[in-house]
């Protein structure tokens, strides 16, 4: 059984994005605080710290969890994944990325990251996921800038690109009607 | 906002755990999804010594289907039991009131025990558990013992559990025939604490309402069958005996308003499950 001490730092390694990381970290230090600031990865962003807002939001083993609310000595051995992963290569968006691009799903990019990474969980996991379950999804996030309808527009024709429909069909039409609505 | 230092220890089994709560007690707090406590302690709202971290404690991970109920133990996150297959059949209440707790993405972390631990009076978990009279299982390095959930929680945020225990499981009655089970909730948005919520069970006897939000616990009352304005005013003695009070979210007022508009409801469509699944 680990006993980590107060105030001496410790180290604990995961796999992050697909390969090996490690970070010394003290028992309290939260894991939005080791990605930022032990690891330099900014693009996890840090809001509200009390899991409200959802703009650190990052997959742990998987599933969306906030990082705010994650010990960084709890996830010794987990397998993250933050917004850093999505692209497939410096220089170009992933499917999800793009969309949002496509629809105009950001404007101060303060919530977008952690958005992007609840929904790229969720849709490995649902891919069929609906309107209705992705309206919910997106309710675990607080974003000011967009009143959410391009988001979900932007979620809805990335799951139906991700399940290899065309992204002109009813999901995506839907998506644009919502739009218009909206507009 | 950081939480103020403490030490860490990652229990392998439920005896590390246990002697790490006998040896630091007061000082330690149990972590196991974090989704309530790691608030409490970014805010520096508590400031333990220690953390227990039980997650890694495989013997607490998997549901266990007893006779009559379901027992759900320390490491099983909402997300897992939301999921579970027949979760709707077995335990109806819960599976209604699941998605009102918190967003995916804390439900994906968060444990049923752990709300339980917490004790929120506007918790869905807790009044689940109150409404079902359901029971938490506590254990220390040297004893254990069964706490019915009515007495379990003894105030705001206070419970029976000793400072050397542990909530090892919470026991959920299941469905019972004949029984019939609703839950709704009205919060600012969906995810929020809920203003108020109320959860009933009713068979062919008897009416119970359980309501969170109000009182500074879960708080039921049992009622013999009542329609038209016997029930309005059973529900509206219940309503002033809760005590609600006023905060920026609601007056007392309204919270008991909603206790009569909701508990109505909820009883009305338990008395209809109940007797859907009689016939």
């Amino acid at each position: 059984m680990p006993q980590l001490d107060a105030g001496a730092r410790h180290r604990v390694r995961f796999t992050l994005n697909g390969a090996p990381a490690e970070v010394e970290v003290e028992p309290r230090t939260l894991l939005t605080d080791a990605l930022r600031h032990g690891l330099g990865l900014t693009g996890t962003h840090v809001g509200c710290e009390h899991g409200v807002c959802g703009a650190c939001t990052v997959a742990i083993d998987g599933v969306p969890a906030r990082a705010c609310l994650t010990l960084a000595v709890g996830v010794e051995g987990c397998d993250l994944r933050t917004v850093e992963g999505l692209a497939p290569e410096p220089g170009r968006l992933g499917v999800l990325q793009a969309a949002f691009r496509r629809h105009h799903a950001l404007q101060c990019g303060f919530c977008t990251a952690g958005i992007l990474m609840s929904l790229d969980a969720y849709l490995r996991l649902r891919p069929r996921a609906g309107r209705a379950e992705l309206t919910e999804v997106v309710g675990g996030h607080l974003c000011r800038c967009t009143g959410y309808a391009p988001i979900l527009a932007a979620a809805l024709e990335a799951a139906a690109i991700l399940r290899g429909e065309d992204p002109s069909g009813p999901a995506t039409r839907e998506a644009t009607d919502a739009e218009k609505a909206h507009a | 906002m950081k939480p103020a230092p403490f030490g860490y220890l990652r229990a392998d089994s439920l005896d590390q755990a246990l002697d790490a709560l006998a040896r630091h007690g007061d000082e330690a707090r149990v972590v196991a999804g974090g989704q309530s406590l790691l608030p409490m302690l970014n805010m520096r709202l508590t400031k333990p010594a220690v953390l227990v971290d039980v997650m890694r404690i495989q013997a607490l991970r998997e549901p266990v289907p007893e006779r009559g109920a379901l027992v759900i133990p320390a490491g099983v996150r909402q997300a897992i039991l939301l999921d579970r297959p027949g979760l709707a059949d077995d335990l109806p209440l819960l599976a209604a009131a699941l998605p009102w707790v918190g967003h995916v993405q804390t439900r994906a972390r968060g444990t049923l025990c752990g709300s339980v631990a917490h004790a929120d009076p506007s918790a869905e978990i807790p009044l689940c558990l109150v409404a079902l009279e359901g029971e938490v299982r506590l254990r220390a390095r040297k004893r254990r013992r069964s706490v019915r959930a009515e007495d379990f929680f003894t105030g705001m945020m206070v419970t029976e559990r000793a400072d050397d225990e542990l909530i090892e499981a919470v026991r959920y009655p299941t469905r019972a025939a004949g029984t019939g089970y609703a839950f709704a909730e009205v919060g600012r948005r969906h995810g929020d604490f809920a203003i108020v919520a109320c959860a009933a069970v009713v068979d062919a006897r008897r009416m119970r309402l359980a309501v969170g939000g109000v009182a500074d616990r879960p708080t039921a009352r049992d009622f013999p069958l009542l329609d038209g304005s016997a029930l309005d005013d059973a529900l509206n003695a219940f309503a002033w005996d809760l005590g609600a009070g006023e905060d920026l979210h609601a007056t007392a007022r309204y919270r008991r308003d909603l206790v009569r508009q909701l508990g109505r409801r909820v009883l009305s469509e338990a008395r209809q499950d109940s007797l859907r699944c009689r016939s």
